[in-house]
């Protein structure tokens, strides 16, 4: 069944057309930069964004900081939200459950395709702006030399990943830290980051898959779950709300970022990855005691 | 085959399906017959696992369900109301899709009796369009097909042949009578009585949610000791049959008789000229007709989910 929905997802002409539209938009924006030189200044903009007309290896962790707030969730949550729903609308859910497949098994099934498009969205946007940034923005000079002190000025370790973090010009790749990366830990580091950034986009894949098991309407449950990620981006700026600011799921969005200290700054990382599998448990178990249960009306 | 007992369904006040017991036995063809609205889809997805009953017992091919119908749907083929695929791939696309979803299904054969499915309803033509293309006999045959892939014992047909024409009609006809003889099993729901007259040996009448009717089709349609006479001297044919003339329509009459060919030879002997004479059995329609109430399509009664 895994397959069946994974040759599904690669066959919708969707797919692809979502994740091109995700890494237009770094490219969209590695033109201007080049084109006109002037990048966001140090600690303003787009995380990594003042540091890649110098670094032009950076640009992945620049395009992913690009996507990560909006273009990467809101295509998760549509084919999240299309999984059940979009079936049952269309009416091959009848059809496949009485083939039969088991309700969990097309729940998981469905599921593992999501986290498939997620991964695979990362990994197109990581390629792509890779390409991007050596091509365009021009290939880094002197990878892993030089030191440039005083680097990380606006981003203080475990302040949330103020998404205004830059790297100073300079003629190295730097960590956050100040300390040098070399060519190898920093392909670690994007590495670690893709995975935190996919596994960022779950809890809002299974709040998306729940609300899917729900409604018949593909858009509402794609819309429902982004306007709980609406709230979540506005609760977490919000001090009045701090109180349940860690449980929220874009509490840790941004720590990826910690990936590019010199150590990695695990602890947000971890409570990232914490917070994203609690979501996913609960909205999961409530998609399947929920879909379980249903009368396939449609 | 199908065995339900004092099913019941509701649909938070609205009760689709009431205390339905009916019996579908191997070899049958069992037309489930009802108005729009009369709960046969509902008790369709019932028998299929797809919707849960609110009391009563389901078993189908000896396996209680819901419980274990992951065990008995493999041998089951099922057109579930309208036929549904995957609108940008190609027909044999779907199929080999659905076939490779669930168990039983075996990849080695699966080419096979895919071509060996569209072959049977017909479809054996059919090129790499995707099913958007398709016309509305087109996804009705595919979704037959469908649910031939695998060569079930058991058909369960929820309105097959809506938006056939008449051909269509008749070709899936001749192959359910076909698989039929074959030892396929085939119960079909249908809102239109000819097509279950003209295909099923036995049949049940639902009516805002109860079978008010099942059994077998011969049965119910023995003769009704009435025997329908044309004749060119009606006057006459009158005259020799002395009160035993029910009905005088122009030329036609409806005669009181168990025993037509001693009515015959009693008219010939009276120098009537017999045009025709026929034994008159109730049709489907009357039988029906006579235990259903209005449809709920009609104003004034309460509808229901079908």
């Amino acid at each position: 069944m895994i397959a069946v929905e994974l040759f599904k997802l690669v066959r919708r002409l969707r797919t692809w057309v979502s994740i091109a539209l995700i890494c237009a938009l770094p490219l969209v924006v590695a033109i201007f930069i080049a084109v006109t030189h002037i990048a966001p200044a140090p600690g303003s903009g787009s995380a990594f964004l003042s540091a890649v007309l110098n670094e032009g290896q950076l640009y992945p962790a620049a395009a992913l900081a690009l996507v990560l707030p909006v273009f990467l969730p809101v295509a998760v949550a549509v084919v999240a939200g299309d999984s059940i729903a979009g079936e049952s609308s269309a009416g091959t859910l009848r059809y496949l459950l009485a083939r039969p497949v088991g309700r969990t098994r097309l729940l998981v099934a469905k599921l593992v395709a999501v986290i498939s498009f997620a991964v695979l969205a990362v990994v197109a946007v990581t390629v792509t702006s890779y390409a991007t940034g050596v091509l365009i923005l021009g290939p880094s000079r002197a990878a892993a030399v030089g030191t440039s002190p005083g680097i990380s000025g606006s981003i203080a370790p475990g302040a949330g990943g103020a998404p205004t973090a830059g790297l100073q010009s300079g003629a190295s790749i730097t960590s956050l830290s100040g300390a040098p990366l070399t060519f190898l830990e920093l392909i670690e580091r994007v590495l670690g980051a893709m995975a935190f950034i996919t596994v960022s986009m779950l809890g809002v894949a299974a709040i998306a898959l729940f609300l899917s098991t729900v409604t018949d309407s593909a858009i509402g449950a794609a819309m429902g779950s982004l306007a709980a990620l609406v709230i979540s981006e506005i609760l977490v700026t919000l001090n009045a709300a701090s109180a349940v600011q860690p449980y929220l799921p874009t509490r840790y969005w941004l720590a990826w970022i910690d990936f590019f200290r010199q150590p990695i700054f695990w602890r947000d990382i971890q409570h990232g990855f914490e917070i994203q599998a609690v979501y996913v448990v609960v909205f999961l178990a409530a998609a399947w005691a929920n879909f379980a249960t249903r009368d396939i009306t449609t | 085959m199908i065995t339900t007992q004092h099913l019941t369904k509701r649909f938070g006040r609205v009760e689709a399906v009431r205390d339905v017991s009916l019996d579908v036995r191997e070899g049958d063809r069992y037309g489930l017959l009802g108005p729009n609205g009369s709960g046969k889809s509902t008790l369709v997805r019932m028998l299929l696992g797809l919707v849960y009953a609110t009391s009563g017992s389901i078993s189908v091919l000896g396996e209680p369900v819901p419980r274990h119908v992951g065990r008995v749907l493999p041998d089951i083929g099922a057109v579930i109301e309208e036929p549904a695929a995957y609108p940008h791939l190609s027909g044999r696309a779907n199929l080999r899709l659905l076939d490779a979803a669930g168990p039983h299904g075996s990849r080695r054969t699966r080419r096979r009796r895919v071509d060996e499915a569209l072959e049977q309803v017909g479809l054996a033509g059919i090129d790499r369009r995707p099913v958007r293309a398709y016309s509305l006999g087109m996804r009705q045959r595919l979704g037959l097909a469908a649910a031939l892939v695998r060569r079930p014992r058991l058909l369960i047909l929820d309105e097959p042949t809506n938006g056939l024409d008449p051909r269509g009609i008749r070709d899936i006809r001749d192959l359910l009578t076909g698989l039929n003889a074959a030892g396929v099993t085939v119960f079909m729901s249908s809102h239109l009585l000819p097509e279950v007259s003209a295909l099923c040996t036995r049949i049940g009448v639902l009516d805002s949610g109860r079978l008010v009717l099942q059994d077998q089709l011969a049965s119910l349609q023995e003769p009704t000791g009435r025997v329908l006479v044309s004749t060119d001297d009606p006057e006459r044919a009158v005259a020799t049959l002395d009160g035993l003339v029910e009905r005088r329509d122009g030329t036609d009459l409806v005669v009181r008789s168990a025993d037509p060919a001693a009515l015959n030879a009693r008219l010939v002997a009276a120098g009537v000229p017999v045009r025709s004479l026929l034994v008159q059995r109730r049709s489907l329609e009357e039988i029906v007709l006579e235990v259903t109430g209005a449809g709920s399509d009609q104003f004034g009664v309460p509808g229901e989910q079908s």
